[in-house]
């Protein structure tokens, strides 16, 4: 049995020590706004913040989650950061398939939340282990550059 | 503002939707094949034969239905794939309806193909057929679409002019406000009961160009929201009631069968409920998706390599290099080329290589399938309706009007879920029907694929060989055009050869070849299509995908040899070709072709390049500009994009869909090949399929034609420019013309 404290809420799951949280999400929480792409922390479409770290979920097993820490989903995304990337996605309709989208968006509130004007290079560096097969990477790009704008 | 009905939760179809399901027989014989789908076959079938004919005609509530509570709601036939199509579509009902846009909600149709049969297809093949592909979504759409609209339009006006008992010529609606001079005035809800009730007009008057409020616009895509807080619905994740997650293990080698297997070691874990053979490979059924996972992995298989294929990409290419030695078959032959080569001044060699290529799609292939005694339902991004309820039907031993397909999200398909053998699909109801077998029937089976198994299962962009020969006279202009193409055909061995290979010309291989826009006298294309037996399918802009690549290349070479600039080069021969003339102008121009370019930074030399190539009806002209470095390693800075696609329904979604486009496209032109060693797959994840990241996307600019012709789609056609801007770039900035991709330099 594992304690987890996921978008702040305690909650506690019964399952192999093994398991990537992406599936203790996925399979266990039914939070499936996380995606599985890659499995190897390639794609980033598992992005999830822990402590507010950007975080692949699918190659951290469950015993690892390090107790005490505060995981976020995109579900329970509520920062103000996080608040202006999701509007700006819509105002630019950055999505496509939007698959990847959600880790998009939970790489892209972080940098937003570490560094209040990004350049282009600060965005593509941080946001380079993200994958859109769609290739969105021109409205994440102006996307980014918008929310921060929003929240100057 | 947009609401999703959430089919996961609402499994249970209206009756209508059971009613008038596609009315066809189950084909009887062994395999997959698809008696409807080969026309000779079809004459004799209880199907009838369509296309001659003008489809029966379908009541505009098939397309919008209007609530009491004001929503509109737009059923859309097309599988939202990220192409913007749950956009699109709304939109031709939205303008012609007058409704506001915050009325517009989105529903998938469900499989029925009589209803929602893609209109460019039933023209092709001649059959009622569902499904997206080949960009013509918007195409096949955009009068039915409209006429939906228009139709439900006159129905609320009559309503309102019965109540007010007022002419309804004196009515009008906008904004989804229906009015009158006098002050009166109701909502659609108001008026969708009494509506609902008046004579369907036949043919409702569609407006005029002028009057359009929403197309040709941007109004905002009806799933960002969804997408960008995660709540968007796609096949992977679905959650039913005693769901079980299956994972498989394939043979290694493409043509291998199970031997034998031992699932003991499987069977031990916990939460493993089922491990059965299916036609390729064993499955194992878990309770969830790490525990099924582990119990494969643990499985010990045997198999039957008899027929296994065993080739390397070596292998493949050199003889693909043999035959191209040897005349193909001959797609066209205009004038006489080697009378016209033989008194050329000069003549110019090129040979081509394509390696095969994933689609690999962000969200790896899945489906979930719930097989019941007498009904199968099926929860995918669902883009071949008829298709792959004929399969199923046939794998599960029910007929296709018992298949019953819940349309979610796709998370991308590139042309990979279009499938005629419909493998994914096929493979989950085998292990439901295994599973139903031991007694379980009911049971909802999640099929999941790892990014491996989607990586290594085939169904690839074919590997092609090129060879170009051109002649030039004296003054450099182009006297003779040999193009000969060697690769396999998409289709062969599928139900859809009959259709798709005529005379032995598979058209998609010789697609952007056949039909090059030059004008040139003498000019041959043939075609070599060897069975390999590798999957294969098509791939976003099919064969354009090489053939763009190759010509506007190879003509780039050709304006150099000519010391022609290349943009005036191709103006010269496209004299009867305005619409390519107008996107190369466009793009051009927008570029500052002509213009020196930027200084790139010390030691880098920079290069501009320029392809135009239609695919879809769909032009597409792009200028690349490119630096490359002292070690050969380059960057792609900028593209300017040119599109004329028709009418421009949404531009912003244009331009997105050109932008996504060109990165698919550069993917591909930097990083993208799958190989072959010894039969087996050399690639199986991103580390070494390398997808195109942020940092290497370049700025994109896109200008749009303005155009009053009826629109075409733009999904595919801004993939295949890039390639050969960026390799005529490159030639501009080092003098090397690169012949292979990917593209390398160094």
């Amino acid at each position: 049995m594992a304690l987890l404290s996921i978008n702040k809420e305690k909650l506690s799951v019964d399952v192999a020590g093994d398991t990537p949280l992406l599936w203790v999400l996925r399979d266990h929480l039914k939070l499936t706004g996380t995606k599985f792409g890659c499995g190897m922390a390639l794609c980033g479409a598992c992005t999830v913040h822990i402590d507010g770290q950007p975080t692949r979920s699918c190659t951290l097993p469950l015993a690892a989650v390090k107790p005490g820490v505060e995981i976020t989903t995109i579900e329970g995304l509520k920062t103000r950061e996080g608040k202006a990337i999701q509007t700006a996605w819509q105002k630019l309709d950055v999505p496509q398939c939007g698959y990847c989208q959600s880790g998009q968006v939970m790489t892209a509130s972080a940098l937003l939340a570490r560094k209040k004007k990004p350049t282009d290079a600060d965005i593509d560096s941080a946001m380079a282990g993200n994958v859109c097969r769609c290739a969105t990477y021109v409205r994440i790009r102006a996307a980014i550059h918008e929310a921060a704008r929003s929240l100057a | 503002m947009f609401i999703y009905r959430n089919p996961v939760h609402a499994p249970n179809r209206s009756a209508i939707d059971r009613r008038t399901f596609l009315k066809v027989t189950a084909a009887t014989s062994a395999g997959f094949t698809l008696g409807v789908f080969t026309r000779h076959i079809a004459a004799q079938d209880p199907v009838k034969v369509v296309g001659e004919t003008a489809p029966e005609p379908i009541p505009p509530s098939a397309f919008v239905r209007i609530g009491s509570d004001n929503s509109v709601t737009v059923i859309v036939k097309h599988f939202e794939m990220g192409q913007g199509t749950y956009t699109g579509l709304p939109t031709l009902v939205a303008d012609e309806l007058d409704a506001a846009w915050s009325q517009i909600r989105v529903e998938g149709a469900p499989a029925d193909a009589k209803r929602y049969g893609n209109l460019i297809w039933r023209k092709a093949f001649k059959m009622d057929a569902q499904g997206t592909g080949g960009s013509s979504a918007m195409a096949n759409s955009f009068d039915q679409y409209r006429q939906a609209g228009a139709a439900a339009r006159a129905m609320l006006v009559a309503a309102a002019a019965e109540q007010w008992k007022l002419p309804p010529q004196s009515i009008r609606v906008k904004n989804g406000v229906v009015f009158h001079a006098s002050g009166k005035k109701a909502t659609f809800g108001a008026l969708a009961d009494a509506a609902a009730r008046q004579p369907v007009p036949q043919n409702p008057k569609l407006k005029d160009a002028k009057d359009f409020v929403y197309i040709g616009k941007r109004v905002p895509r009806t799933d960002s929201k969804a997408k960008a807080t995660g709540s968007a619905m796609f096949t992977q994740d679905v959650n039913l009631p005693d769901m079980l997650t299956a994972v498989v293990a394939h043979p290694p080698r493409f043509g291998a069968k199970v031997k034998s297997f031992d699932a003991e070691s499987a069977q031990r874990l916990p939460g493993v409920r089922h491990v059965v053979a299916v036609p390729n490979g064993v499955a194992v059924v878990a309770t969830g998706f790490w525990t099924a996972k582990k119990a494969r992995d643990a499985l010990k298989i045997e198999w039957d390599e008899a027929g296994a294929i065993k080739s390397s990409s070596a292998d493949i290419l050199a003889e693909y290099k043999r035959l191209a030695g040897t005349p193909g078959t001959v797609a066209r032959n205009d004038g006489d080329t080697g009378k016209a080569l033989a008194g050329a001044a000069r003549t110019f060699d090129a040979a081509y290589e394509f390696p095969y290529l994933a689609h690999a799609t962000m969200e790896p292939m899945n489906c979930v399938v719930k097989l019941d005694a007498d009904r199968c339902e099926i929860w995918n991004g669902e883009q071949f309706h008829t298709v792959d309820q004929m399969n199923v039907a046939q794998a599960v031993g029910l007929k296709p009007e018992q298949v019953f397909i819940n349309q979610l999200f796709a998370g991308g398909s590139f042309g990979r879920r279009a499938n005629p053998v419909s493998d994914y699909l096929v493979e989950t109801a085998a292990i439901a029907k295994a599973v139903a077998a031991t007694g379980k029937t009911g049971i909802p089976i999640k099929l999941v694929w790892t990014r491996e198994d989607d990586m290594r299962a085939g169904f690839y962009r074919p590997a092609y060989y090129h060879t170009l020969k051109a002649g030039l006279d004296a003054s450099g202009n182009i006297v003779a055009w040999e193009h000969r193409i060697v690769g396999q055909a998409i289709q062969a061995g599928t139900p859809f050869e009959p259709i798709m290979i005529r005379d032995g010309i598979d058209a998609t291989s010789v697609e952007g070849a056949q039909n090059l826009p030059y004008a040139i006298a003498n000019l041959k294309v043939d075609l070599h299509s060897p069975r390999v037996g590798v999957p294969v399918l098509w791939w976003r802009s099919v064969g354009s995908t090489h053939t763009a690549y190759s010509t506007e290349t190879f003509i780039d070479e050709l304006a150099a040899a000519a010391k022609k600039d290349p943009v005036e080069y191709r103006r010269a021969l496209l004299t009867k070709e305005p619409r390519y003339v107008g996107v190369l102008d466009l793009a051009a121009e927008k570029a500052g072709w002509g213009k020196p370019l930027s200084a790139g930074k010390s030691g880098e030399k920079r290069g501009r390049g320029i392809a135009v190539h239609k695919s879809f009806d769909t032009y597409v002209a792009q200028v690349a500009e490119v630096s490359v470095k002292k070690d050969g390693t380059f960057t792609v800075d900028r593209v300017v994009c040119a599109v004329d696609c028709g009418i421009a329904v949404n531009p912003d979604v244009i331009r997105a869909q050109m932008e996504g486009g060109i990165g698919f496209g550069l993917a591909a032109a930097l990083h993208s090949a799958i190989t072959l060693k010894d039969g087996i797959v050399e690639q199986s994840n991103f580390h070494d399929y390398p997808p195109l990241r942020i940092n290497e996307m370049p700025k994109v600019e896109v200008y749009i034609v303005a155009s009053t012709e009826n629109p075409t789609g733009v999904g595919e056609p801004g993939t295949p420019v890039v390639a050969p801007a960026v390799a005529n770039a490159l030639a501009a900035a080092t003098g090397k013309r690169l012949r292979s991709l990917p593209l390398t330099l160094a």
